[in-house]
């Protein structure tokens, strides 16, 4: 169980990242791939996929690169941060992107790769 | 959160799309900060205005919001005068896309001001006003300076408090929250002239990072305060401060006694930021002139021409308020510029060395604008301006 951020189901893989993301200049909002250099999930695309990190850094304007990944068909299919800030928060919600928080068992208990359906409105989380 | 029944109706998505989703972005933030409720507020400035801020997909968020403003809005500064850009060299294709914010802000209802300085255009703002307000200086201003209450919004969490017209209720909505953390003296302070206080909130700034400072020993008028506080905003992250027996919630009896922390301003300090140096420009209005300001500037102005360029910065409402003196000034060769300012506008980027009376600007012109920064008073900036 966790808390609900952002409302909505959504299923996918799980990637997580055990370092904060600016989406501003983090993440590239065309493909989906972080791009910041040095970061843990540098290179690899987070489209789809159920995404799990400690919480957002960086400008505020990072919640429109967050709609920005929605509008281009690359948005993670869910947000899990172990606790919420304002700049994913907002994000998650304008980009119609399921997100909770404040997981109760840690992320890193789940197995990689593992199949994961994340509710929004209970703050469910699923592993398949 | 407790939400009262018209609330619920709005999240259940009886008032539109656009109506839930603010509603889910307040209870969001709600739910991160603790807010056990929402409070109505009576007005909201919003950031996220300039183009090159928000970009392509912040502008076709907005385009895509269906709603009016609940409440009196306006914006944050743009990155362009919205008549007379082509005087500050900018391009038409970033000129397009800026009136193209602008104007998907307009059909949400939002007052076409673009100001740092709102709190000169709603003058009855009293201390139980609860605001949604997002630039640093102005948020400073209005808490310590009125006393009325806001956080430090960002853009789509002040034009959600606008369009449902409240905001949670946490941080510096709640009076215990407001009191001070840190005691501040500056020395000498019976000696301090206007121009030092944007750089005693230089260097306090610093010291003083996101706390509430009490500054027990300066005396200042509303325009020195406003200097004071932007400059605070601007080196450190200070949305509140106190002065003793000045500002309005230092004069309650319920405040609290000076925190034992203290800090000290030496003049020597304050002395080393008045450095002189060789300019090509002078820059005044960080954050944006009052009318006072404005009169002060005509009448040292008065009789002389600008050698340097001079650019005043100020909001639409107060230049149209005073079309005289703005166009006494203008008449001297330097430029009033309305809905931008120093530090977003591209028209400064030209420059090397460009000499402001702001603390706040003295901390950002060397990032923002590329150019070196000289601070003096608004007397010595005018000097400049005309030698």
């Amino acid at each position: 169980m966790a808390r609900g951020i952002s409302g909505g189901k959504g299923t996918g893989e799980l990637l997580v990242s055990g370092e904060a993301i600016s989406f501003l200049s983090g993440v590239d909002p065309e493909t989906g791939i972080v791009i910041e250099s040095g970061h843990p999930l540098e290179g690899k695309s987070i489209g789809g996929k159920v995404l799990a990190f400690p919480h957002g850094k960086g400008s505020t304007v990072g919640s429109y690169i967050i709609y920005a990944l929605r509008r281009n068909g690359k948005a993670p299919s869910a947000i899990i941060n172990i606790e919420a800030e304002t700049i994913i928060a907002v994000g998650a919600i304008i980009a119609d992107i399921p997100m909770v928080d404040k997981p109760e068992k840690p992320i890193s208990e789940i197995p990689d790769g593992s199949v994961v359906t994340v509710n929004g409105d209970t703050g469910e989380i699923i592993v398949e | 959160m407790q939400l009262d029944r018209e609330d619920e109706n709005i999240l259940a998505g009886e008032y539109g799309e656009t109506r839930q989703k603010m509603m889910e972005i307040l209870v969001a933030l709600g739910k991160v900060f603790g807010a056990e409720e929402l409070v109505p507020i009576t007005s909201a400035q919003i950031s996220g205005a300039s183009y090159k801020t928000i970009g392509e997909w912040g502008l076709e968020w907005l385009r895509n919001l269906d709603a009016r403003v609940a409440v009196l809005s306006v914006l944050n500064p743009v990155g362009m005068p919205r008549d007379n850009w082509r005087d500050i060299g900018i391009s038409k294709e970033f000129a397009d896309k800026q009136l193209a914010v602008m104007d998907a802000y307009r059909k949400l209802g939002v007052k076409m001001e673009c100001t740092c300085t709102p709190y000169y255009l709603y003058t009855n703002l009293t201390m139980q006003d609860h605001l949604a307000w997002s630039e640093s200086s102005a948020v400073s201003y209005v808490n310590s300076v009125i006393g009325a209450k806001t956080n430090r919004e960002g853009g789509p969490s002040a034009l959600a408090a606008a369009i449902i017209g409240k905001t949670p209720k946490y941080g510096l909505h709640l009076f215990k929250n407001r009191m001070p953390q840190v005691t501040v003296e500056v020395e000498d302070s019976d000696a301090l002239h206007a121009g030092h206080f944007g750089a005693i909130g230089y260097l306090a700034g610093k010291e003083v990072g996101n706390r509430i400072p009490y500054f027990t020993n300066i005396r200042a008028s509303r325009d020195q305060l406003k200097a004071l506080g932007a400059a605070m905003a601007a080196t450190g992250a200070v949305a509140l401060y106190h002065v003793k027996g000045i500002t309005p919630e230092a004069r309650l009896p319920t405040f609290a006694p000076e925190p034992s922390e203290k800090i000290v301003i030496e003049a020597s300090e304050i002395e080393s930021l008045f450095k002189e140096k060789e300019i090509d420009a002078v820059a005044v209005g960080c954050p944006h002139c009052s009318a006072e300001e404005l009169l002060k500037i005509s009448e040292l102005l008065a009789g002389r021409k600008v050698k340097k360029p001079l650019y005043i910065f100020s909001s639409k409402g107060v230049k149209d308020a005073n079309a005289g003196i703005v166009s006494k000034i203008q008449k001297t060769g330097a430029k009033v510029i309305e809905d931008t300012c120093i530090v977003v506008s591209p028209a400064m980027d030209k420059f090397d060395t460009i000499m402001v009376d702001s603390g706040k600007a003295f901390a950002y012109v060397p990032n923002m604008c590329g150019a070196e920064a000289r601070l003096g008073s608004l007397e010595e900036c005018i000097e400049e301006a005309v030698r």
